[in-house]
């Protein structure tokens, strides 16, 4: 009778094992350091231009929407605080999160999904290494290092794009945007800010992981994982900052 | 742990593996000693790639039982199977070559991150250099897989899997997709490696000539070249080893036996696998 519900429930099972096992890898050797390095620079580095784009633009439309917002209370002077609060919180890490779920979690996906289909992650195994130890961990340390990094970043150029707007479209004073960007931020929108990208690291390395490692059926498999592998890193993203951001508000803090 | 010669070195003992309940090997029981060849046919999807895949540990059995050097491997950790695979070699279909690694890195892998080969650093060039002159490889160190023709690609993945030299070796559809002259050269290598070094050999093929090149020539080493062997017209030197023929289908052993037969089989199956030789 519950037999439609079988499927996801083996797929979360195995998705937790996955996570499981690419936990443990961390603490056990042997350790890939090069590997963690070159995903680094490929996750991390390589993501440098697409996230200074999302961030600076972020910013720039939340200047240009809220100020309009506040104009009609007479408060436009503190497009800052707006600009500030809502990307440390939610502009800067969801939508660089998206963004590496568009670029790595696809990226992940196709990549070990060709290794599947080719046999490669068997050959892994016939020579004596686990392909979580080689492949998953070291992605998963790597995105988990780079993204909470990246997101800084994209703060700190959204900020920059709410100041251009502010100060060429709504003739604010600098200083005074400045001020409001500095004041706005309290404790607990930083550690909100920066937990949320570790915790979405997590999700779209492994959730690539996850589904290139099941791929089957030839390149059409791997296009399917890719596809599908983006669409959950992104809506599980999505889910998992509503609650994150549920706790947080519950516990205080404005 | 040279094994017993009473001890099959391969054994597999009542052995079902199924993919969503559809059935790949069922009941699959034979014993393969040491030194033996072992040519196993069948048609696509008969389960010939997961009898393979189910002897190197890859695959775990449904029921039954895998004996490889004695050990049972059905249980196993995938960590204590690293030291049993370590002694085994295997060349995948698709060569499986990893894209990212050039040719080099792709044969000393193995050197590097077997459990139990312990390599020394400074040998493990001249190690990848014979393995790659043994399959006439040299000069491709630093080319990458992609930029290798299949046949190519083939014998450096023949490379990989004897550069540790494994007493077993398993082939997956070693000549598939090859044109027929690189198909015997890529035999002939087979032959080579199996005389050369003793191996207890299984291969997986669809082609009849491949069977009957493995069970009737031998390498001899002063020419270089493939010989018929003892028994047989023109021959010169010993006998080839024991040859022993399988018929896989739907997941069923249904033939095991020599050459002469399965030759002599009348089952229409079997039969449409064989080739008469001139």
């Amino acid at each position: 009778m519950f037999d439609f519900l079988k499927e996801p429930f083996i797929a979360v099972q195995e998705f937790f094992l996955l996570t499981g096992r690419a936990l443990r890898n961390v603490a056990s050797r042997p350790h890939y350091g090069d590997e963690i390095l070159s995903q680094m620079d490929l996750i991390g580095v390589g993501s440098l231009p697409i996230v200074i784009l999302t961030g600076l633009f972020a910013g720039a439309v939340m200047a240009l929407q809220m100020s309009r917002a506040l104009q009609q209370y007479g408060q436009q002077d503190q497009t800052g605080t707006l600009v500030s609060i809502s990307l440390v919180r939610e502009l800067g890490p969801v939508l660089t999160a998206l963004m590496m779920a568009g670029r790595n979690s696809s990226g992940i996906a196709s990549e070990l999904g060709s290794m599947k289909v080719t046999e490669q992650i068997d050959a892994m195994r016939a020579l004596g290494t686990d392909p979580i130890q080689k492949l998953v961990t070291p992605r998963m340390l790597a995105t988990a290092l780079m993204l909470p990094l990246l997101t800084i970043l994209a703060d700190f150029i959204g900020m920059f794009g709410g100041w251009f707007v502010s100060h060429f479209f709504l003739d604010l004073p600098s200083q005074q945007y400045w001020s409001n960007v500095w004041r706005a931020l309290e404790w607990n929108d930083i550690t909100q800010g920066l937990l949320k990208p570790f915790v979405f690291a997590f999700i779209i390395s492994l959730v690539g992981c996850y589904y290139g490692l099941r791929a089957s059926g030839g390149t059409q498999g791997v296009g399917r994982a890719t596809t599908q592998s983006m669409v959950a890193a992104s809506v599980l993203i999505l889910i998992l900052d509503f609650f994150l951001g549920k706790i947080f508000v519950s516990q205080g803090g404005s | 742990m040279p094994a017993d010669p009473q001890t099959p070195v391969l054994r597999f003992d009542r052995v079902s593996v199924s993919f969503d309940d559809t059935p790949a090997l069922a009941d699959v029981s034979f014993q393969a000693y040491e030194g033996e060849s072992r040519v196993i046919m069948g048609a696509t999807g008969s389960g010939k790639t997961v009898l393979l895949k189910t002897a190197l540990g890859l695959q775990r059995p449904d029921s039954g039982t895998v004996y490889v050097f004695g050990r049972d491997i059905s249980r196993m950790r995938e960590r204590e199977l690293f030291e049993i695979r370590s002694r085994m070699g295997m060349l995948f279909q698709e060569s499986a070559l990893f894209d990212s690694l050039n040719i080099e890195d792709n044969v000393s892998y193995p050197l590097l991150n077997q459990a139990s080969i312990h390599c020394p650093p400074e040998e493990v060039l001249p190690r990848v250099e014979e393995a790659l002159k043994f399959v006439e490889l040299e000069g491709t160190l630093e080319k990458f897989p992609s930029e290798l023709s299949g046949g190519m690609r083939r014998r450096a993945a023949i490379a990989r899997a004897v550069v540790t030299q494994p007493p077993l070796l398993l082939y997956d559809s070693p000549t598939a997709g090859l044109d027929p002259i690189t198909a015997n050269t890529i035999v002939a290598l087979i032959v080579k490696e199996r005389d050369l070094n003793k191996t207890t050999t299984l291969i997986v093929t669809y082609r009849y000539q491949d069977g009957n090149l493995v069970a009737n020539f031998r390498y001899n080493p002063e020419n270089g070249g493939l010989e018929p062997a003892a028994g047989h017209a023109g021959s010169q030197g010993g006998a080839a080893p024991r040859t022993v023929f399988m018929v896989l289908r739907d997941g069923r052993l249904v033939f095991e036996g020599p050459q002469t037969e399965i030759e002599a089989s009348q089952d229409p199956y079997i039969s449409k696998f064989v080739k008469h030789r001139e």
